[in-house]
Parts: C-alpha cells; structure tokens; sequence
C-alpha cells in the first residue's frame, strides 16, 4: 500500500482497522514495561524519588511538541498539496495533544513544587508550554466554530503554522534565557547526560508514549472520517427532503 | 519501594497521567461507537452513500 492508496478514505479506514489492535497491543506492553522500570528505578543523589516524575512529565513534553510537529505537517498537506486526509489527521491530533501539553505543565508543576519551591514560575519554558496549549485550545474551537470543514482546515492550517513558530522557542528557550527549568538532558550535543538507570526507562516510557500517541491518533482519525460521512448523508437527506 | 516524603506528589502525578490516558481513550471509544451508530440510522432511513457501499463498511 503506498501513501497515494491512503488518500482513499476507505483504504486507510481499512488500514486502521488491521493495525489498531497491533498498535493498542504494542503500546500497552511498552508502557507496563516503562512503568515497571519507573518504580524500579533508583532514586537521584539529588532529587530522591521525586526523579520518577520525570518518567511520566518528559514523554508528555516531548509529545506535546511532537503532536504539534505533526499538525504542522499536516496543515501543509492541506494548504500545498491538499492530501484529503491532512485535515482529518490534524483535527483529530488536537485534542490528544492538547491533554498531553496539559499532563506536561500539571506532571511539571508537580514536579516543581518539591524541587524548586514553587508549583508555577512565570519563566520562559513553562510560559511558552502554557502558550502551546492555549493555542491548542484556540485550534479546537476554531474547528468547533466553522461548520463547513474545508473552510476551518485552511483556517486551521494557517494557525497551525503560526502556532509552530513557538516550537523552537519551547526547545531553546532553556538555552536563550536564564531559567528555573533545566536545560535538555536526552536530546543535546554530546549525549544524554543522564545516567543508564534512568536513561533506559524514560525511553521506554517516551517510546510507550509516542505508540499511544499513534493509536489515539488513527483511532481519532477514523471516527472523523466517519463523522464526515455522516455530515454528507445528513446533506444528501436534507436536499431529498427539500425536493 | 519507598517514596519518601514527597509520596503524594509522585502518586498525583502518576494517577492524572492514568486518569486523563483512560479518559481520551474512552472518548474516542464512545465517539466511534456514536459515528457508526449514527450512519447505521440515516442508512436505515433510506440515504445511501453516491458510491453505493454502506456508510460503515470499512
């Protein structure tokens, strides 16, 4: 199957229906496995067992601005090449990342409280967090407010773009600006700085979290697809009635 | 394992991720069972897709 098949909305329908169960099987062992890890893990010199939050706030982080990346690349699908399933896949990607950017800044607050002495800092990570997820929010209103939905994918495509702008801002913005966050300890030139013991599991965990991400997605994906054709039916019922 | 003294702030954080995990996945349940549910009764009532499959054959 190549990616011009999964322009047909039934081909990809298809498609859903024979790796969900995959997908769901795969996730939920990567993530009882990360879990287990988690708890196994030791505690930091430092922080002591307030570490393991970082197993839960940092996959949620990343996939706060991975799902974002994705819109991204689908808010180019509709506005370039005009894919038939690039709207669907960034309307239903919203909401999902939305909870994961809530459970990032809820999990990081968290996490704040013991070690930095405050659940809330208004510095320039946790500021620009919270800016993705209100334009999250601003994304699935737009999509609520316009009826027809080729009409709020061009509008949401634009903000989406608008919107990616803040993805460089979220990574580096522990590097341009003096803040309580600390600075990138996985992705960074070098190495991850972290030790094995804690490596190990938050990949698991962060790998977990991403096939989750996929299964919601494609699951997401195909309920809209079918709230689509139930839009067109309703049409066609409305017009033979009006004839 | 112990926890240590900030047990509660682990727990919390660990429970939400559970809490709002199980959430999206039962939402996007209920939807589809709503969607397919839905084309079931505009196909009983007589509206068929231009193309002449079913609204819910996948």
């Amino acid at each position: 199957m190549t990616l011009i098949d999964l322009a047909n909305p039934t081909k990809f329908l298809s498609l859903t229906a024979r790796a969900l169960p995959w997908l769901a099987g795969a996730t939920a062992i990567l993530l009882l496995v990360g879990f287990y890890q988690a708890a196994m893990a030791p505690d930091d010199y430092q922080q002591g067992a307030t570490v393991k939050i970082m197993f839960v706030h940092v996959p949620n982080a990343w996939l706060a601005m991975f799902v974002w990346g994705v819109m991204t690349l689908a808010a180019l699908g509709t506005l370039v090449w005009r894919h038939p399933l690039a709207d669907v896949a960034a309307k239903a990607a919203a909401p999902i990342g939305a909870a994961f950017t809530f459970l990032a800044l809820v999990t990081g607050s968290l996490w704040g409280r013991p070690m930095w002495g405050t659940y809330w800092e208004w510095d320039a990570r946790l500021t620009s967090v919270l800016i993705l997820f209100l334009m999250y929010l601003g994304l699935m209103a737009l999509w609520r407010a316009v009826d027809d939905p080729s009409r709020a994918a061009r509008a949401a495509a634009i903000l989406t773009l608008v919107g990616a702008l803040n993805l460089p801002i979220i990574k580096f913005s522990v590097d341009w600006w003096n803040t309580l966050h600390q600075p990138a300890s996985v992705m960074r030139i070098g190495g991850p700085s972290l030790d094995r013991a804690f490596l190990i599991p938050l990949l698991v965990m962060a790998i977990g979290f991403t096939l989750l991400f996929v299964t919601l997605h494609l699951a997401a994906m195909r309920n809209e697809i079918l709230r689509r054709r139930v839009r067109s039916l309703q049409m066609m019922q409305a017009s033979q009635q009006a004839a | 394992m112990s926890l240590g003294p900030y047990a509660s702030f682990i727990v919390t954080s660990y429970a939400l991720v559970a809490a709002i995990v199980v959430i999206l996945i039962i939402w996007i349940a209920i939807d589809y069972r709503r969607q397919r549910e839905r084309l079931r009764e505009l196909e009983a009532s007589g509206v068929t897709r231009r193309s002449g499959r079913t609204a819910t054959e996948i």
